[in-house]
């Protein structure tokens, strides 16, 4: 019970996992060594960055600051499942056309962070879009274009919705 | 970098987690785990065990009995930002969670998991001094009361002994004469506060009596700036009071003098929320 390795069961984009994990392995280190999912990244390893983004019962939480052994019986979304069900299509599309990312290392979890603000409904004003990415670091474009670009989702959403 | 090995146990119950706690030395709760697993990673900390709170439902309840709104321990930041019950009843907390972190932190961090840490720069220790609340202990020898006030110690110290349980957070209900005020400076939204500073009165007429201000990023634990307190109710100069309620030290954000003259500008804010005037 007090045991370093524990048995975890979850699902993890919609399939189940089962894995034998040791007790300090943190979320993102799980997805990307364990199950290959790599399209959520490892950046400050301390909550700070937001690179590890990922969603836990729907929820955006640091895979940094979670650990795996935690995640039993969860249900676990990345990168590569939100992308693969078409849910951000006209958000990767924005942020293809307003150039908000260069390297892309910050991508995946602006993406998501973007996606949970924007799930909200409504048009969020650029100080609210501001606000709610602050704890996602991109070192390359700064924020405007990234800014921008949800900026133009969440009006082409409340656009369709009408 | 990655934590050093630790052994994890899941609580089955608050008195599990005593026992728990009791057994093996070297052992840490842990709730949201939005500070303690930055520490793990950086090896600030390494624990043997780690005993895992989440899955209790008796400490995930926001209820409220008429005069006292109890948070329980593992009340999420975000259930208590999106909590209607929080919202009318302690409108200072409502106010102060926006400012904790970032969404994705506040998904998971916890109210009971921000007073037990106690950083002397969070917002929920300041709201709960400014409130007059109370901290929920449950221990070996039993469940115990704290004031806010009797709880925060020293720099990340606090009342909690090693082997208890922080259960939940209580706080007198808002009335028709409540009132509050909150700000804080930080250098980028959701960083913890250069200064910041929740206060809460009752209005009589176009006076002010009880008031609590609690500043905090200028001490070791939230502080009380008693002066300045009954400068406010005396309808007097509040901010050239403050200088002789707060010590601030330099510290890796601003100087001691910065913070000492921020807190001034936040004290000119906060005080204008109070009385419903415009700073």
């Amino acid at each position: 019970m007090t045991e370093r390795f524990h048995d975890i069961a979850l699902t993890v984009n919609g399939e189940p996992v089962h894995e034998r994990v040791d007790a300090r392995r943190t979320l993102v280190d799980f997805l990307r060594e364990d199950l290959a999912l790599t399209g959520s990244h490892v950046g400050c390893e301390h909550g700070v960055c937001g690179a590890c983004t990922v969603l836990l019962d729907g929820a955006i939480v640091r895979g940094c600051l979670t650990l795996a052994v935690q995640c039993d019986g969860a249900r676990v979304e990345t990168i590569e499942g939100v992308a693969d069900s078409g849910a951000i299509a006209d958000l990767r599309a924005a942020f293809e056309a307003r150039n908000a990312l260069q390297c892309g290392f910050c991508t995946p979890g602006m993406l998501l962070t973007a996606q949970a603000l924007l799930a909200h409904g409504g048009v969020p004003s650029r100080e609210e879009i501001r606000a709610h990415l602050s704890g996602n670091y991109c070192r390359c474009t700064g924020y405007h274009a990234i800014v921008d670009a949800v900026e133009a989702v969440a009006r082409g959403r409340a656009g369709r919705r009408k | 970098m990655k934590p050093a090995p630790f052994g994890y146990a899941k609580a089955r119950s608050v008195d599990d987690a005593v026992a728990l706690l009791a057994r093996y030395a070297d052992a840490h709760l842990i709730a949201g785990g939005q500070s303690l697993v930055a520490t793990l990673n950086m090896r600030l900390s390494a624990p043997r065990l780690l005993i895992d709170i989440n899955a209790l439902d008796e400490l995930k309840q926001i209820a409220c009995n008429g005069e006292t709104l109890t948070l329980g321990a593992l009340v999420r930041h975000a259930e208590a930002e999106r909590s209607a019950e929080v919202a009318r009843h302690a409108p200072l907390i409502a106010q102060a969670l926006p400012h904790i972190a970032h969404p994705a932190i506040r998904n998971r961090g916890t109210i009971g998991g921000s007073i037990a840490y106690a950083d002397p720069a969070a917002e929920l220790p300041a709201c709960l001094l400014a409130l007059g609340g109370t901290v929920e202990l449950a221990g070996p020898a039993g469940r115990r009361t704290v004031k806010a006030g009797d709880f925060f110690k020293g720099l990340f110290e606090t009342a909690l002994g090693p082997n208890e349980v922080l259960t939940a957070v209580r706080v007198p209900v808002a009335r028709p004469d409540s009132r509050y005020g909150f700000a804080e400076l930080a250098r980028r939204h959701g960083d913890y506060a250069l200064v910041g500073l929740a206060a809460a009165a009752t209005a009589e007429g176009a006076a002010l009596r009880d008031v609590r201000l609690a500043f905090f990023g200028v001490g070791a634990t939230p502080v009380r700036a008693q002066t300045a307190e009954a400068a406010l109710e005396r309808g007097e100069d509040a901010v050239a009071a403050l200088a002789r309620d707060l010590q601030p030290a330099d510290d890796v954000q601003a100087s001691a003098a910065a913070k000492r003259h921020l807190a001034g500008v936040l004290l000119r804010r906060v005080a204008a929320q109070l009385t419903g005037t415009r700073a």
